[in-house]
């Protein structure tokens, strides 16, 4: 099983929910995050002065899939994450050793 | 009924109607300063705000009315009702000043000042200028026009301000060592909007209710000219700022506007009844431009104001009280010159008495906060209570 990480803008969680749905993903965790990559952060202005915000806002979506699932997974979210501009994000792909659902006590590919 | 009686009645449901208003601005600067503070500093501003109302008004309802005015007394309404107009402008001098120390200034001290403050300084400024008038002959008499207080209230709350500001310090970490400021926004905009108007619909008691009577056909005249006055230096404040922060910077900020708006309703303060009803537009608009470069003006200056209190109403203060002896000069009882010497008498009594209070009291109690109570936040370390505590919403 692999964890997928996937930081992506905030306008669009819900095209890449929606395309994620489609191919048959039946649940995810959604946080707000904040942070900057090449992007960096940008500046704004309160009370006549200017203040750089290094942090932008960002959603990491994270969900736990079986093994054989995992390229078209990232070819979903890249496409639906997609708008060519700098500070679309990233995906990180690692593995995971047990799951267990709570409800059921069912482990592993089960309990996804 | 005899028209005595009535007139009587009239006007002490007016001064009471008045007073509510006024103290509707208690929740006003509350909210307000709630939200220009970061949120581990809330319930710290929102005790100060509350503890600053009861304690204020308690000193001048025991001492501070008595200093002001002799004793209780009035002809024209209930003298109750003359009372809770006058303890209704109290709390709001030391409002004005509590704002601009809040993240480091601890709550007792603060608390101390603010009854010295209600019991002694603001009703010895009120004694020459509205009350019984003990410089009466003397070469420091004053002759300045100030119908509800841009000298007597906001000024005076500003120099008590400024004050506490050079006797209190910046925050941490608003200015870095190389010199540079460090902005620290705001946490919440709907409620510094909620406050800033709420703050200036209190305005029409303030104003409104200063001109003491509206139990005749004059009377009314003036009560409606003066609030119709108060608030279109308010509009005209809050558009001025709005061209000016889009010219300069190519972005409207909600919370400059705002004090824009607050900073024209200062300015009209001193003399909103002596007006035509387009001169207002003008003085509004000079005070809230006034504002735009008074908060980099303190900025450049090392003079750390969360709130922009200075700029709202010490200097809007003092260009109001200009205003009436620039637009109202009648040669005879109001002159440019007499608005000049109230606006350095009242100036220098309310900065030096404010001054030494404060720094004996900073000797035996600190006023600020030690570094480490101020980096977590004075709400847990001085109330114990957290305005937001949950980690998220909880369901």
């Amino acid at each position: 099983m692999k964890r997928v990480e996937a930081i992506i803008k905030p306008f669009k969680l819900e095209d890449v929910k929606d395309a994620l749905s489609e191919a048959g993903i039946t649940g995810m965790t959604v946080s707000d995050v904040k942070g900057y990559g090449r992007q960096q952060g940008h500046s704004e202005l309160y009370r006549g002065a200017e203040y750089v915000v290094d942090f932008l806002p960002k959603i990491k979506i994270e969900l736990v899939i079986a093994d054989d699932e995992v390229d078209n997974i990232i070819s979903i979210i890249t496409d639906s994450a997609k708008t060519g501009k700098i500070g679309d994000g990233k995906i990180f792909v690692s593995s995971v050793e047990k799951v267990v659902r709570i409800r059921t006590g069912e482990e592993d590919e089960e309990a996804i | 009924m005899e028209l005595g009686s009535i007139s009587y009645i009239i006007d002490t449901l007016f001064a009471i109607f008045a007073m509510v208003l006024i103290i509707f601005m208690v929740p006003g600067f509350a909210m307000l300063e709630a939200g220009l503070v970061r949120t581990k500093n809330v319930t710290a501003v929102l005790t100060i705000n509350t503890l600053i109302y009861c304690v204020a008004s308690m000193a001048f309802l025991l001492v501070g009315y008595s200093i002001a005015f002799g004793d209780f007394g009035s002809d024209s309404m209930s003298k109750w009702a003359a009372f809770l107009f006058q303890m209704a402008f109290v709390g709001k001098v030391v409002n004005i000043m509590s704002g601009g120390v809040s993240e480091r200034a601890k709550v007792i001290p603060l608390t101390i000042f603010t009854v010295v403050m209600a019991a002694i300084i603001y009703p010895l400024i009120v004694n020459v200028s509205w009350g019984s008038n003990f410089l009466e002959g003397t070469f420091l008499e004053l002759s300045m026009y100030d119908l509800a207080g841009s000298t007597v209230i906001h000024s005076t709350g500003g120099w008590a301000l400024l004050a506490a500001i050079l006797v209190i310090g910046a925050r941490h970490g608003r200015y870095t060592k190389d010199g540079a400021i460090r902005v620290i926004p705001a946490s919440n905009i709907p409620l510094v909007t909620l406050g800033a108007l709420i703050l200036w619909i209190g305005w029409f008691g303030f104003n409104g209710g200063s001109v003491g009577s509206i139990a005749s056909k004059e009377n009314a005249d003036a009560v409606a000219l003066t609030i119709l006055n108060t608030n279109t230096a308010g509009l005209s404040g809050a558009i001025i700022v709005s061209i000016i922060m889009y010219l300069k910077y190519k972005k409207l900020d909600l919370t400059m506007i705002l004090n824009g708006a607050l900073g024209g309703l200062v300015a009209i303060t001193a003399g909103p009844d002596l007006y035509d009803i387009h001169t207002p537009i003008l003085i509004g608009a000079i005070g809230g431009a006034l504002v735009v470069f008074a908060v980099s003006f303190f900025d450049r200056l090392r003079i750390d104001d969360p709130v922009g209190a200075l700029s709202v109403h010490l200097v809007n203060g003092i260009w109001g009280t200009l205003a009436v002896g620039i637009f109202a000069s009648n040669g005879d009882s109001i002159t440019l010159l007499g608005q000049i010497k109230g606006i350095f008498v009242v100036g220098i009594f309310a900065f030096v008495s404010s001054y030494i209070v404060l720094f004996i009291i900073n000797k035996i109690i600190p006023l600020r906060a030690s570094h480490d109570e101020e980096v977590q936040g004075l709400d847990v370390e001085e109330c114990g209570l957290e305005a937001y505590p949950e980690f998220k919403r909880a369901f």
